[in-house]
């Protein structure tokens, strides 16, 4: 903690705290594309090998929980930039709405996921009942624990936003977590049609 | 800049004046947790190394006299696993990168210093995890290979979980140096005035960045196979092993040169300090390094060759893997021009230096072998291979690392090393590393498959032979930690520049003050202009 100073020193420049951060949160993302690549490469894999099984077991998954979550995240998605084209203008109390409401859909996300595994899980399909549901629950699942992780730093956006930490010059926290929060969304847009809309 | 020097009274401490726990543990300064990485991988260096003592003691005997058939095996992946993600791995970038990046480039410290000390405690409850592991230690390698690994008793998930965690640590440490290296170089440092090691350091981080996380996805896989029961590398569940395989060697292929390119940008600088002359082909060794780090990405299939691939994948992988040994080719010859003609003192850093070269390059030509196809068929799985894993390992990497504790030591203590103990050492060290794994390339060569306790009794005399030579090399080590520690309090106070280095840390004074620099230096030439004409800008 004693370096406080040599750090302020060290960013004289806020230009170049703000290219860093940015620059930061995409080399994050990268390792990110890279975490979801080698699923999606596992994915391409046995949907080659059994074209058949992921055919009848994705009759399977309910088509309207996962549209309806399809249409949660893209709007939380737009609450997102909202909230940062607001505060570019300096409206600090529309930012905090926006975060609320992101916050709220990424909730009713989570929550619709749990009623919609709830329904499989009594329907007897698990992780371990094939390939294709063991890749279903992982990959769904890999993605849900990233929107609650993206709920939490929404959480602590919030908490500055409450402290009037943001500005007009100065947002960059909340630009790279709205950065990896559309990310969050993106990958949803590659599983939805991936595991219930494939012919 | 000058003024930090002159500064220097016996008084002086520089960064590592305040003193307590948490002035450490807590710490923001990027040179005090480069030296608490360097500690912690030094600690597991020497507990990596007398995990192969003990190999080596269990193979005096063609039979298993001390342990168990199931203890070697798990001598053998403690040895690995240890040394390669505790150790190896992170010593050179997170120790002395990041000791020495930010320094390097003339600034106050890397882009996020706090998500810099957060990696280091993720890495510290890694290693919590792993050690926790020990409980049920681990038997299958330390490649993990399904679906063996799925379905043992051992406690592969909780290794494999802190694997992953000792991942993210890496994947942070290699965010940050990039954006380090992109954003906070000193005006004037454009990417051709950079020294070599932060050119080999930044191609290290994007292959950090990029490989680190297919593994620990991949060992997330691996625990959900053995908690949810899922079987992607299982083939009785319609899972395919290979896929493990490839996934494994995606990433456990480019981090060799995680490991090895680090080692290479040392040795980059320490060869013009000690010729007294400019890097020979300067763009040459920078882009090589990228090279390596792009094509690391393109041959993780020559580790499969026995595997089961298609011929076809055997032979573009075999053909790729030549590939790489041009950019390695390139550094090694510019390093041999950059010693010609130069005015060469031998002293410690040197001399390590040096050995890098020789035992790299018997290293590297070993890996040609393997990676031709029908030579590969002969020896892989031999001894021949661990000989090769070793003079690239341990001949490159740690002799490297060995070469830059050497050149850096008063800079990062403000003492000097005792030079004729280091020689000693080195001696030493050279004798028993060459008697220990020259004598597994014959022994491979003969056909003797590692990763045994037992071998047929022809293979003998090279085993007794190997296992004195690890005797030699530990004592050869031992007087060189003699050395760090007694020079720590009774060596020579350090000059701030012993070796009349041009790049930026020997600016400052040893050890460095807490924020580097009184005033960001301003850049006007590359780092390696020995012996340069008046009003030139250094380069030859």
């Amino acid at each position: 903690m004693e370096n406080r100073k040599g750090k302020a020193e060290a960013f004289a420049d806020p230009m170049v705290s703000y290219e860093s951060a940015k620059l930061g949160i995409w080399v994050f993302l990268m390792t990110e594309v890279l975490l979801f690549g080698g699923l999606f490469m596992t994915y391409t894999v046995f949907r080659i090998k059994y074209p058949e099984l992921f055919h009848q077991d994705h009759l399977k998954l309910n088509r309207t929980f996962g549209m309806v979550n399809t249409l949660v995240l893209i709007t939380s998605s737009l609450s997102v930039a909202v909230g940062i084209a607001g505060i570019r203008r300096g409206r600090q109390a529309l930012l905090k709405v926006c975060l609320v409401v992101t916050m709220l859909l990424g909730a009713t996300f989570l929550t619709i996921k749990y009623f919609e595994w709830s329904d499989d899980f009594a329907r007897g399909l698990y992780p371990r009942t094939d390939v294709f549901f063991s890749l279903y629950f992982v990959m769904v699942g890999l993605h849900g624990i990233h929107v609650f992780a993206g709920i939490c730093v929404m959480a602590v956006m919030l908490v500055m936003a409450q402290r009037g930490a943001f500005n007009k010059a100065y947002s960059t926290p909340v630009e790279i977590t709205g950065v990896y929060w559309h990310f969050v969304d993106l990958v949803w847009i590659y599983l939805f049609p991936m595991f219930y809309l494939i012919g | 800049m000058l003024a930090d020097a002159a500064a220097v009274t016996p008084a002086y401490k520089g960064y590592l004046e305040k003193k307590g726990f948490w002035s450490w543990a807590l710490t923001l300064d990027h040179k005090r947790i480069g030296v608490m990485y360097l500690l912690t991988t030094l600690l597991f260096f020497l507990v990596g190394g007398l995990f192969g003592l003990l190999i080596r003691l269990e193979l005096l005997k063609p039979v298993a006299w001390v342990f168990s058939p199931q203890t070697y095996n798990e001598l053998f992946t403690i040895h690995g696993t240890v040394l390669i993600f505790l150790f190896i791995i992170p010593a050179i970038p997170s120790g002395l990168g990041n000791f020495f990046i930010p320094i390097l480039i003339g600034a106050r410290d890397v882009a996020f210093p706090r998500l810099n000390i957060m990696s280091y405690w993720i890495f510290v409850f890694g290693i919590l995890v792993i050690l926790g592991s020990l409980a049920h230690p681990m038997d299958t390698g330390w490649t993990f290979y399904t679906p063996y690994s799925a379905r043992t008793d051992a406690a592969v998930t909780m290794l494999s979980l802190g694997v992953f965690m000792v991942g993210m640590s890496s994947i942070l440490t290699g965010l940050n140096f990039i954006v380090t290296v992109h954003k906070l170089r000193a005006p004037g440092m454009g990417w051709y005035r950079m020294p070599l090691f932060i050119w080999a350091l930044y191609a290290t981080s994007i292959i950090q960045v990029v490989a680190t996380p297919v593994i620990g996805m991949t060992f997330l896989l691996l625990a959900a196979e053995r908690v949810l029961g899922i079987g992607f590398f299982d083939p009785a569940k319609g899972g395919d092993p290979i896929l493990f395989q490839h996934f494994f060697w995606f990433y456990s292929h480019p981090v060799v040169y995680v490991m090895i390119l680090p080692a290479m940008g040392i040795i980059t600088e320490i060869i013009p300090t000690f010729s007294k002359k400019p890097i020979f082909g300067y763009k040459a060794i920078a882009y090589s390094s990228l090279a390596l780090a792009f094509a690391g990405f393109l041959v993780w299939g020559h580790h499969m060759f026995t595997a089961g691939m298609s011929v076809v994948a055997d032979i573009l992988f075999s053909v790729l893997t030549f590939s790489v040994a041009i950019p390695t080719g390139v550094k090694v010859f510019n390093w041999i021009a950059t010693l010609y003609k130069g005015s060469i003192s031998l002293d410690s850093p040197m001399i390590y230096a040096l050995t890098f070269i020789f035992l790299f390059v018997i290293g590297g030509l070993t890996g040609m072998f393997l990676g031709s196809l029908a030579t590969d068929v002969e020896v892989h799985n031999t001894y021949f291979l661990v000989a090769h894993f070793h003079y690239t390992m341990m001949g490159g990497t740690v002799m490297g690392f060995f070469a830059g504790l050497h050149y850096w030591f008063p800079k990062m203590t403000g003492r000097m090393l005792d030079e004729r103990l280091a020689k000693v050492a080195w001696a030493i060290i050279l004798v028993g590393f060459n008697i220990t794994f020259f004598t597994m390339f014959i022994a491979g060569y003969r056909g003797m498959p590692r990763r045994f306790a037992e071998y047929l009794p022809m293979y003998q005399p090279e085993n007794v032979v190997s296992s004195i030579g690890a005797v030699i090399l530990t004592a050869g080590i031992a007087v060189m930690f003699y050395n760090f520690v007694r020079s720590l309090f009774k060596g020579d106070p350090a000059p701030a520049n012993p070796w009349g280095g041009r790049t930026l840390e020997w600016q400052v004074a040893s050890p460095p003050p807490e924020h580097n620099f009184d005033t960001i230096p301003t850049i006007t030439e590359w780092p390696y202009g020995y012996g340069k004409r008046a009003g030139g800008d250094g380069k030859p």
